[in-house]
C-alpha cells in the first residue's frame, strides 16, 4: 500500500521525470544506433560472425589490414571527402547568397521562400535521376547543345555525370543543399537582420561594411551548425553515388555496400570495417567542425569586441562582450 | 556593431558610400533593386530546370538526342506508372504505411524528450543533444550494415516492421530537436495559469497545450514522414527487396533504361512530398520560415 505514494514521489522528483522522458528516444538510438555501429565493430575485428551463420574466426585485424593495403581504399576516401567538402562550400556560398539576395526583396518575398522550398522535400533518388537527365552526355543541357550548333553528338559534351571528378554528384548535392542553407539563412534574417542592418546604416555603415561586420557575423554561428549537416550528408548519401557516380573509384558507401553485397563471404568483414571506418571519419569531422566553427564564433566575436572597446583586448572583450548574442541592445534610439 | 562607431557618417565620407546606399541611407527601400528581382529568378529557375527534362520526358515517346521538346507526345509512361494494377499504387501504399508508422512512433517517442529538452536545463543536456544528434551524421549504410545480420535472425529483415524500426534511426532525431525547438518558443506558462484558474488536465491539454505546440509538432512529424519517404539505403538493405517503397521502386526503373517511365515514375514519387510540404504550411499559416528553418 505503501508502494503507490512511494512511487508517486519519486515521480514527482524532477531529475527522474527528466530521465524517463528521455528515455524512450535514447534507447531507441542505443539499441538500434548504437548497435548497428557496435556490431559492425564486433564483426570486423572477427568477434561475431559477420553474415547471418556461425562464422565468427576470432579475434583478428585481417579485415583491416586487407583495406589498408587496398588501393581502392585510398582514391574512394580521397573521393568521398572532396565530393563532400565541396559540395558544402558551393552549398554554403550559393545558399548565403541566395538568401541575402532574396531577403532583399520587398515583393514577392513569400513566393520566392514557397518557391525556394519545392526541392526541400524531394528525396535524393528522384534528385538524381533529375541531374542525369539534365547534365549526362544525352541530357537536357546537351540536346539545347545540339541544336544550337554547340555540339554534333552526345560524346561532344564534356562528361558531368560518371566522370572522376563526380561533377554530377556534386551538382546534386548542391542542389539539393542551396535551399537548405538559404532557408536556414533566411530565418535567422527574418528573426534579427532587418533592425540590426539599419541600425548599422543609421550609423553610416556602406554596404559592404554591414555585410561584414554585421550580416555575416550574425549567420555563422547557425550556417556553420548546417554546413556541418550537409557535409555529413554528402559525405554518406549512397544513392546518389550509386546513380551518378563512376564505378572506380566509388566513394566509401557504395564500397561498403559492394563489399557487403559481394558473393564471397570473405569481403563481409572488410564491410563491416568500412562502415566503422565511416563512422569514425565523420564523427571526427564533424566533433572537428563543431570545434572550429565555436573558434570562429568565438573569435569573431572577441575581435569586434576588442576593437570597439578603447583599451580593448581581444581577449578579456571575448567574455565581457555578450553583443554578439543579444544584438537588439545595439539598437540607435531615433 | 561596436566596430562601426568610428565610422563617418555618409555624408562626410562621400567616397566610401556607393550612390545606391547613400539613396537608401535614411530609409530601407521600398522597393527591391531590379538586380535583386533578377537574380532572384534566375536561382528560382535554376532550382526549378532539372524537372523540365522529367516533365518533358514523361510525356514522351522515343525522347531520342538532340530532341529537346519531344517530337512525339504519348501518354504511355503515365498510364503505365497510374495503372491501377502496377506496381507504383503498390509502392505507394507501402511508402505512406511505413512513413505514417515511422511518424507516429517518432512523434510518441519524442514529444516527451522534445519537452524536457526544450523547457528543462539538467546536468548532461548536452550530451544527450549530441547522442540524439549522431545517427544524422552517420551514413545510413554503416547502420543498414552494421544491423542487417541481427534483423535476419530476429526475423525481421525482409519485412515491413524491420524497415519501419530501421527507419526511426534518421527519422527520430529530426523529430525530436524539432519538438524541442516548438517546446523552448511556446509560452508553456500558459498550461500553469490555466491550472491556477481551475482547469482539469485535460481541458488544460486540450484548450492550452494543443493549440501552443499542436502546429509545431505537426511540422516535426512531416519531418519524420518526408525523412521516411525518401529512405533508401536502409530500405534497399533492410527490406533486402522484399518491401517495395517507392525510392526502391524508382531506383530499379531508371536502371531498368525506359526514360519515359523513370521520369514518370519520379515525379510520381516526389509529387505527394511537395504537396504534403505546401499543404501543411497552407493549413499552419506562417512563410514556412519559422517551420522550416534549422533543419531541412
Amino acid at each position: 500500500m505503501t508502494a503507490i505514494p512511494a512511487l508517486r514521489s519519486r515521480l514527482r522528483d524532477e531529475r527522474v521525470r527528466t530521465w524517463l522522458s528521455l528515455a524512450p528516444a535514447l534507447t531507441v538510438v542505443a539499441v538500434l544506433f548504437g548497435g548497428a555501429v557496435v556490431l559492425a565493430g564486433l564483426r570486423s575485428i572477427g568477434l561475431l560472425s559477420p553474415v547471418a551463420g556461425d562464422l565468427a574466426t576470432g579475434p583478428s585485424l585481417e579485415a583491416y589490414r586487407s583495406l589498408a593495403g587496398d588501393p581502392e581504399l585510398q582514391r574512394a576516401a580521397l573521393l568521398t571527402l572532396h565530393v563532400a567538402a565541396t559540395s558544402t562550400v558551393l552549398s554554403v556560398v550559393l545558399g548565403v547568397a541566395a538568401a541575402l539576395t532574396v531577403h532583399r526583396l520587398v515583393r514577392g518575398r513569400r513566393l520566392a521562400i514557397t518557391l525556394l522550398q519545392l526541392n526541400l522535400p524531394i528525396p535524393h533518388v528522384i534528385g538524381a535521376v533529375a541531374i542525369l537527365a539534365l547534365l549526362g552526355q544525352s541530357g537536357l543541357f546537351a540536346r539545347v547543345g545540339a541544336r544550337t550548333g554547340l555540339l554534333d553528338a552526345p560524346a561532344d559534351f564534356p562528361a558531368l555525370v560518371f566522370d572522376p571528378w563526380a561533377i554530377g554528384i556534386i551538382a546534386q548535392y548542391v542542389w539539393k543543399e542551396v535551399p537548405f542553407i538559404a532557408i536556414v539563412a533566411l530565418a535567422i534574417l527574418a528573426a534579427r537582420g532587418d533592425r540590426l542592418d539599419d541600425a548599422a546604416r543609421t550609423l553610416g555603415a556602406t554596404g559592404w561594411q554591414r555585410l561584414r561586420h554585421v550580416t555575416l557575423p550574425l549567420l555563422l554561428p547557425g550556417v556553420l551548425s548546417a554546413a556541418i549537416i550537409v557535409f555529413a550528408f554528402s559525405f554518406g548519401t549512397f544513392e546518389v553515388p550509386l546513380l551518378l557516380g563512376s564505378s572506380f573509384p566509388a566513394v566509401l558507401p557504395v564500397l561498403a555496400y559492394r563489399r557487403y553485397t559481394d558473393l564471397d563471404l570473405a569481403a563481409r568483414p572488410e564491410a563491416m570495417a568500412l562502415s566503422v571506418l565511416m563512422t569514425v571519419i565523420v564523427v571526427a569531422l564533424v566533433l572537428l567542425g563543431a570545434w572550429l566553427a565555436r573558434r570562429a564564433v568565438r573569435a569573431d566575436r572577441a575581435d569586434r569586441a576588442g576593437r570597439g572597446d578603447p583599451g580593448g583586448r581581444g581577449g578579456r572583450g571575448a567574455r565581457t562582450d555578450q553583443d554578439g548574442d543579444r544584438p537588439d541592445r545595439t539598437e540607435v534610439a531615433p | 556593431m561596436s566596430a562601426l562607431q568610428g565610422t563617418p557618417l555618409p555624408d562626410a565620407s562621400p567616397p566610401a558610400v556607393s550612390r545606391v546606399d547613400r539613396a537608401t541611407a535614411a530609409a530601407p527601400p521600398r522597393r527591391a533593386p531590379r538586380g535583386t528581382v533578377v537574380a532572384t529568378t534566375l536561382l528560382i529557375a535554376l532550382l526549378l530546370v532539372p524537372f523540365t527534362p522529367l516533365v518533358l520526358a514523361s510525356v514522351s515517346q522515343g525522347y531520342f538526342f538532340p530532341q529537346v521538346i519531344p517530337e512525339t507526345f504519348s501518354a504511355r509512361a503515365w498510364r503505365l506508372v497510374l495503372d491501377p494494377a502496377g506496381g507504383a499504387w503498390t509502392a505507394l501504399g507501402a511508402t505512406v504505411r511505413i512513413a505514417l508508422t515511422v511518424t507516429a512512433l517518432s512523434l510518441v517517442i519524442a514529444i516527451p524528450a522534445g519537452r524536457t529538452l526544450g523547457t528543462r536545463t539538467f546536468r548532461g543536456k548536452r550530451a544527450v543533444e549530441l547522442v540524439l544528434l549522431a545517427p544524422v551524421l552517420v551514413p545510413t549504410i554503416a547502420v543498414a550494415i552494421g544491423i542487417h545480420v541481427v534483423f535476419i535472425r530476429l526475423g525481421l529483415a525482409g519485412g515491413t516492421l524491420g524497415v519501419v524500426l530501421v527507419h526511426l534511426v534518421p527519422a527520430l532525431p529530426y523529430v525530436v530537436l524539432l519538438s524541442a525547438g516548438v517546446f523552448a518558443n511556446a509560452a508553456l506558462g500558459l498550461e500553469e495559469q490555466a491550472r491556477s484558474l481551475g482547469a482539469s488536465p485535460w481541458r488544460r491539454f486540450v484548450h492550452v497545450t494543443v493549440p501552443l505546440v499542436g502546429p509545431g509538432l505537426a511540422v516535426a512529424g512531416l519531418f519524420g514522414f518526408l525523412v521516411s519517404w525518401g529512405q533508401y539505403a536502409l530500405t534497399l538493405v533492410i527490406g533486402g527487396g522484399q518491401v517495395v517503397t517507392l525510392p526502391i521502386l524508382l531506383f530499379s526503373t531508371a536502371s531498368g533504361g525506359d526514360v519515359a517511365v523513370t521520369a514518370a515514375t519520379a515525379l510520381f514519387h516526389g509529387a505527394p512530398a511537395v504537396l504534403l510540404l505546401v499543404v501543411t504550411s497552407r493549413v499552419l499559416g506562417g512563410s514556412g520560415l519559422t517551420t522550416f528553418g534549422g533543419v531541412r
